[in-house]
């Protein structure tokens, strides 16, 4: 009956989803190993204990809460002490990090600093004995592997969207702690955070991703995407790396193999052709359209509806039709 | 300044990847090799500060069999001053283990930065480089897409999901390169036949036990045929009814 640590990852005092799917993933996990607690750490301002009670939602017995003025951005430094430190005076079987940016800064300082090997970007796990199995795409999505982790606490980052965060409600217990090193004595601080575009919605967290290739012709074109994700209402845009870098979108828009690997419930491909290095990064979706000019382009083979057509001609229209399908609701 | 830069050699991930009949590699018949992409990003961007920031060395780093040499000469060709080799029969499946053996090798190199690629492209852990760092007690940036050194102090972009932090921080620091950043140049003809004279040594890795070991790799499992709904805009009404009413996602 060990207890398992879950980083709840927080940005600008408001939790993320990959929060709530590290916890609910610690929750599982605790549940397979004969019931332990979940103890959940949350980072950040003074101020952010007020956002434990939504991690008891999903499974944890425990937050341990560090406020502290120099935490309101991320400080890797002092965030990688305090959890290592966290963990190895709670005897855990198990650590479960976002394999987010921030996670994937994180989570393997903190195994350095205790010495202990990790598993990074695991879509699943499950304890065998003495140790935890996962599975963890490798070969730009094409193939899994499975590793076999040993050694305790087993250190893991999990993939943003692998596994849905599910409900398990529990009146969560709180306990202050303070930041084991000073944020202010950190070698890299976080000078400046730019938060892009007000509202809109991450490709990592949006339910619905509407994605450009060349096939949009130009930067001014992708102003027919952003009307259709507007049109959905709860969609991102997503670019091809051929898009990203010609410049006509950020590079953080980038989807496929060296940008963001995403897993939404609907992809749309406007205009892409669907190079390998593309479809690394969107097959996992549930559903996938493909609007292309070219019914041989390879986006057809993994999508499950296309449109042959050209994709300028083809998006106005499917813009209004998905506005009156969402206002009939 | 003295720039280490450690690269992995990878198989081109335009293969369409057989899985070896030992069911835990995959097949390496006709694989064609190169540094993984962000690596070359890191030579590249370790080549231009020294160029503009002179003078300086950058040294190439690469832990695994005598066929690493390949990348690490390819590295020398387009600017590097030396090479390393870690020797070991193959590189590890435990980052740990590897981030320990360079950390062997780069303690005392005094360098002022060690850059990395953000991940492999192979392997896509993104771990060894902030464990190096944490070894070294050393800042460590993590993929950047913009970086500027002066004065001993270093300021980068990294793209977060949906936002985006600026940090700065003291060398000497561990630097890892994600998109954003210049693309490896290309090898002059005279930087190869420069490459062959530039040392290139080979000294043993130091190994570890290793607690994170590979049991098996295997094919994702393949997305079922999908099926052309129609051709142009006639076709919208009819996938906009597909979407509701079979796949449930409007």
């Amino acid at each position: 009956m060990a207890n398992t640590f879950a980083f709840a990852e927080s940005r600008g005092g408001a939790l993320r989803r990959v929060a709530f799917e590290a916890v609910s993933a610690a929750r599982a996990l605790a549940d397979a190993s004969g019931g332990g607690e979940v103890h959940a750490m949350l980072v950040g301002a003074p101020g952010i204990a007020s956002l434990a009670g939504e991690l008891g939602k999903y499974g944890a017995d425990m937050v341990i809460v560090v406020e502290h003025a120099g935490l309101a951005n991320a400080n890797v430094e002092a965030l990688a002490a305090t959890a290592a430190a966290r963990i190895k005076a709670g005897g855990y079987r198990a650590a479960i990090f976002s394999a987010s940016a921030q996670g994937r800064d994180l989570a393997p300082r903190v195994a350095a600093q205790l010495g202990v090997s990790m598993a990074a970007d695991v879509t699943a796990f499950e304890l065998a004995g003495d140790a935890l199995v996962v599975k963890h795409p490798a070969y730009a999505g094409k193939v899994i592997a499975t590793l076999k982790l040993t050694g305790s606490p087993a250190i893991v980052t999990l993939r943003p969207g692998a596994r849905a965060a599910v409900e398990a409600v529990r009146e969560a217990r709180v306990e202050s702690a303070q930041p084991t090193s000073d944020p202010g004595a950190s070698k890299l601080v976080v000078k400046e955070m730019i938060v892009g575009g007000g509202t809109k919605l991450d490709i990592g967290d949006a339910p619905v991703i509407v994605s450009g290739g060349r096939g949009l012709k130009s930067a001014e074109n992708f102003k027919l995407v952003e009307d259709l994700a507007a049109a959905f209402g709860n969609a991102a845009v997503g670019a091809t790396r051929a898009v990203t870098d010609d410049g006509w979108r950020p590079h953080s828009d980038q989807i496929g193999q060296t940008g963001r690997q995403v897993s939404p419930e609907l992809y749309v491909a406007l205009g892409i052709s669907g190079a390998i290095q593309h479809i690394a990064g969107m097959r996992n979706s549930r559903t996938i359209v493909a609007i292309n000019k070219d019914k041989e382009a390879p986006i057809f083979k993994v999508a499950d509806y296309g449109i042959v057509g050209d994709v300028i001609e083809i998006l106005p229209v499917l813009t209004a039709a998905v506005k009156e399908a969402r206002a009939k609701g | 300044m003295k720039i280490a830069v450690c690269i992995k050699r990878v198989p081109d991930m335009e293969t369409r990847f057989k899985i070896a009949a030992s069911g835990t590699a995959v097949d390496e018949a006709g694989l064609k090799y190169d540094m993984s992409d962000f690596d070359g990003y890191a030579v590249e961007t370790a080549l231009q500060l020294n160029e503009k920031q002179g003078p300086g060395e950058t040294v190439v780093i690469s832990l695994g069999p005598d066929v690493v040499q390949e990348q690490l000469r390819k590295a020398l060709s387009m600017g590097a001053d030396r090479a390393v080799q870690l020797k070991a029969e193959r590189v590890p499946t435990d980052g740990l283990v590897i981030a320990r053996a360079l950390a062997a090798e780069l303690k005392g190199g005094a360098y002022d930065l060690i850059f990395f690629g953000r991940q492999a492209v192979d392997s896509a852990n993104a771990t060894v480089g902030p464990m190096v760092a944490e070894l070294l007690g050393l800042p460590c940036a993590t993929a950047v897409s913009t970086l500027d050194i002066a004065n001993g102090r270093g300021t980068a972009r990294r793209d977060l999901e949906g936002a985006a932090e600026i940090v700065e921080f003291a060398l000497p620091a561990v630097v890892t390169i994600d998109e954003g950043m210049p693309r490896a140049r290309y090898p002059s003809l005279k930087g190869i036949m420069a490459a062959k004279k530039k040392p290139l040594e080979v000294k043993p890795a130091q190994l570890g036990e290793e607690r994170l070991t590979l049991e098996k790799m295997e094919l994702p499992p393949e997305r079922a045929a999908g099926r052309i709904v129609g051709e142009g805009p006639g076709a919208v009404a009819e996938l906009v009814r597909l979407l509701h009413t079979e796949a449930k996602v409007l």
